[in-house]
């Protein structure tokens, strides 16, 4: 079992739920823990419930698991609601002016804190939060000088007074813990390593960055919203243009428009605005011009559930545009191959002059995870293909801008250069771009345009890594998941195997081209495969299906609009395994 | 990038023609308009690999097939970004966006009213010729009232859109009107409008031969009238401009209604272009701004 510590932190939205967040990921992430942190929210920005949920732990925590050590509630709602995710050991940090907490578990203990006597409430209303931040270090053995620098950080903008404010209440909260709770049994031992924490949007927009992406476009939508958050606020430093566009017709065609220009492109959107870019998308396809595009899944369809998370957009990626074309879509494993992705897909989209699609969700872009800061590489390899950029290479043949090539690839011209004009077209065209459409419709040439472009699937499948199984080989069950499942299969792996089940897992994070014969040689061997997916009809693994004839022997699903926990796929195995069924779809325990 | 070779040379017309020919109508008004932005290329004496032409779907947007520029035939209605995302990642580039009413004030509008409140550089001409020719003959958002089409067999119930007037609201810095069959001044219309820095926008009459009977050359001829023949006339005047844009009946006025030079355009309010074209700066964040990156993250 994984040594770990859990914090919950729940309020209305408008609390401040937000900050004690950030504040603890940094402490925790600076006295060298990893975490996962994950936040429960509803689409208003003052009321409901938010329900903020950090996992740290000496080694990497891969999902947040449903329990809790430590809960902060900011108002009775959340004591409500939450208190019983507290296991033994665990306490409940809260304002005793304002919160009756009720009987917890065995072995909890309540720990009220009186933040009218410690904090002046009247002139700070987040008081009993720094309060309670200040206390947690106490019982948690975290030494308080941490939190000083952050605080400082934190209220930077809010001058001086402001951050001494806050240094003398989370220190009020501090002492008076010391004095008058006990320490947890179970905290966890610092180390000397340093991560960086951060979230999917934020490793993203970074890995593109890094990737020489010049041109980044976006229409505001959750969960995709912090790619453009970053990029706006780092665009200028990093050289790169960002721009809002009136709506995601706009944006696919203006990222395609610089991308024809030359510059590395990209956009960021979730299902719905997704739809709206399919036409765009097979313009890219059509005309031959590279461009990323990154859907962040949230629960559909339509307006569906805007802030919660969902893997229900693969069959809308694999039917975005009409017409047969080469696409790429890959779906990041974790929130550090959020960032590392990128370079790779910019290469892969670069060298076969195709529209390539980043799959994530709600849960990796805007969930947070500890970093090591080697993984943020600004320097990764870059394959622009076959670019032309001067006049001065050419072979003196008149320049063919889709000249037929065994590859499918032909070499591709930027606007500027003498000596090379063409027209690039959505329509069918010759091999020098001029229509094969109108009058001038011609069969055998849509023939072998159409086998040009279709040839350059074989090399973007040789171009990308095929899956790997990761655990034993001879294992009773080879999980299968697909992009963010990938932390919480593998701690679902750990805990059935202390549990004596063997179990190996089948991550995919390459889903278009698929490499069907290398996942079939892996599961022949299987003895029995169940596919975990966050969606109602299996949507991977009908198309594991349609690409390989594999029938799985279990599914388990969730679309409830909240991510899986280790303990969802470790009972719904044991489920299969004793011939109770196979399709589970486990219930979400934790009310938010 | 690579040192370029470029041989000095003269721009002429037979540079500019297209490796196919038109394949519109026998005297459609869109030969004239092909002919008058080749003309003012020629008389600006810009190289034809430093302007792209860029057009959406309709007759009059396979222009760009009929010059030899570099050239993009998109999406339906989707020049203008296109357009907007070329200029942006290579501003040293002449970017001409080329369509029709359908194609701008239709399916596009929404674009056509936010590229001209970006006030982006470019030259969008519409050849408007009031009727959906490609799809054979349907009503356009500029047919007039009680205009029978093939959609509409009974007339048109819908009002039309003034572009000229929708074009000054949302704030083009260059509004213009020509007609295809007066090609000295449509001519002197688009070389206003490449020269123009921010959006310059020019509606064209270019009347459709074979599906629009009410509003043909003859139609027109005796009812243009030139802005430039009132001395009088201000065309810094946004208000003027509006008033002007209000006349449609015996008398149409075509030429320069409204030009404002001193507003940035799009490409001079960006920070990041100071170092030249995007294309052309390097794509490395160097090493002390990554790790600036990273530290905030820790």
């Amino acid at each position: 079992m994984k040594q770990s510590f859990s914090i919950g932190i729940g309020g209305a939205a408008g609390q401040g739920v937000a900050s004690p967040g950030d504040i603890f990921a940094k402490i925790f992430t600076r006295r060298g823990l990893h975490l996962n942190a994950y936040n429960a929210y509803q689409s208003i920005i003052r009321g409901g419930h938010t329900f903020l949920t950090i996992r740290t732990g000496t080694s990497a925590i891969g999902t947040i698991d449903g329990h809790l050590d430590l809960l902060i509630p900011l108002n009775q709602d959340t004591a409500d609601r939450h208190l019983r995710l507290l296991q033994a050991g665990g306490a409940c940090l809260y304002n005793a002016d304002l919160i009756h907490p009720g009987t917890p578990a065995e072995g909890v203990v309540l720990c009220p804190l009186p933040v009218s006597s410690l904090a002046d409430i009247s002139r700070n209303k987040i008081a009993q939060n720094t309060l309670a931040i200040g206390a947690a270090l106490s019982m948690m053995g975290i030494g308080f000088h941490a939190l000083e620098s952050i605080l400082e950080a934190q209220f930077r903008n809010k001058g001086t007074a402001v951050i001494q404010e806050n240094v003398t209440l989370a220190r009020a909260g501090y002492e008076y813990a010391s004095q008058n709770f006990a320490p947890f049994a179970n905290s966890i031992p610092l180390t000397e390593n340093r991560y960086a924490a951060l979230s999917g949007n934020a490793a993203m927009a970074m890995g593109a960055a890094a990737a020489g992406v010049k041109f980044y476009c976006a229409y505001p939508m959750s969960p995709a919203t912090g790619v453009l958050h970053w990029m706006a606020q780092n665009g200028r430093k990093a050289g790169i243009m960002v721009r809002q566009v009136e709506d995601e017709i706009g944006v696919i065609n203006m990222a395609i428009g610089a991308a024809h220009a030359g510059a590395r492109s990209m956009c960021a959107t979730s299902g719905g605005g997704f739809a709206l870019m399919s036409e765009g998308l097979g313009l890219s396809a059509q005309a031959e011009i590279p461009v990323v595009v990154i859907d962040c899944q949230r629960a559909g369809p339509s307006t569906g559930v805007p802030t919660k998370t969902e893997q229900g957009d693969l069959w809308q990626m694999l039917g975005a545009a009409f017409g047969d074309y080469p696409r790429v879509i890959a779906a990041p494993l974790d929130i550090a191959d959020c960032f590392t992705l990128m370079a790779e897909i910019f290469n892969v989209t670069d060298r076969f002059q195709c529209p390539g699609i980043v799959l994530c969700d709600l849960l990796l872009a805007e969930g947070r995870l500890s970093v090591d800061p080697s993984v943020l590489d600004f320097a990764p390899h870059v394959d622009r293909g076959e670019l032309i950029t001067s006049n001065g290479a050419g072979d003196g043949e008149p320049y063919k801008r889709y000249k037929i090539t065994p590859s499918g690839v032909s070499p591709r011209v930027i606007p500027g250069v003498a000596g090379h004009t063409h027209v690039v077209s959505s329509d069918e065209h010759d091999e020098d771009g001029v229509l094969i459409s109108d009058a001038y419709t011609n069969h055998a040439k849509r023939r072998a345009m159409m086998e040009k472009r279709m040839r350059k699937v074989e090399g973007i499948a040789a171009a990308i890594a095929p899956p790997k199984l990761l655990g034993p080989e001879d294992a009773e069950v080879t999980l299968i998941g697909w992009g963010s499942t990938y932390g919480v299969i593998r701690e679902a792996c750990e805990l059935l195997g202390d549990q004596g089940i063997t179990v190996n897992h089948l991550p995919i994070r390459w889903l278009v081209p698929l490499h069907g014969d290398a996942i079939l040689d892996l599961l022949r061997k299987a003895r029995r495969t169940i596919i975990v997916e966050n969606n109602f009809s299996g949507q991977f693994a009908r198309y594991l299906r349609s690409e390989t004839s594999f029938v799985a022997s279990g599914h388990i699903r969730k679309y409830d609009g909240e991510p899986f926990f280790p303990e969802h796929i470790v009972a719904a195995v044991k489920e299969q395994l004793a011939g109770r069924t196979t399709l589970s779809v486990p219930t979400h325990e934790v009310m938010v | 990038m690579a040192t370029e070779i470029i041989t000095p040379n003269t721009i002429t017309m037979a540079d500019l023609k297209g490796r196919v020919e038109p394949d519109w109508c026998p005297g459609c008004g869109d030969y004239g308009v092909l002919a008058a932005v080749q003309k003012a290329l020629v008389e600006l004496q810009i190289p034809q690999h430093e302007v792209c032409t860029i057009s959406g779907i309709g007759c009059s947007s396979n222009f760009p097939g009929f010059i030899e520029t570099y050239g993009m035939h998109t999406l339906h209605g989707r020049s203008l970004p296109v357009a907007t995302g070329v200029k942006m990642a290579n501003h040293a580039l002449t970017v001409l966006v080329t369509g029709g009413d359908g194609d701008g004030f239709g399916i596009g509008c929404g674009h056509f009213v936010h590229s001209m409140r970006r006030n982006v550089d470019l030259t969008y001409i519409v050849m408007d010729n009031q009727i959906y020719g490609l799809t054979t003959g349907q009503t356009s958002p500029t047919s007039r009232m009680a205009m029978k089409t093939k959609s509409t067999p009974f007339g048109n119930v819908e009002n039309p859109v003034n572009p000229v007037a929708l074009a000054l609201a949302a704030g083009a810095t260059y509004v213009a009107r020509g007609f295809s069959a007066d090609q000295k001044h449509l001519t002197e219309m688009i070389k206003g409008g490449i020269e123009h820095k921010g959006f310059s926008f020019i509606d064209v009459f270019s009347p459709c031969v074979t599906f629009n009977h009410d509003n043909t050359m003859q139609w027109f001829r005796p009812r243009v009238k030139r802005l430039e023949d009132d001395a009088s006339y201000d065309a810094s005047n946004w208000d003027a401009a509006m008033d002007k844009a209000q006349i449609w009946g015996e008398e149409i006025p075509i030429g320069r209604f409204f030009e404002r030079k001193e507003q940035a355009s799009l490409q001079e309010m960006e920070p990041v272009l100071e170092h030249g074209p995007l294309v052309h700066q390097s794509y490395r964040i160097p090493s002390e701004i990554a790790r600036t990156f990273v530290e905030e993250l820790m």
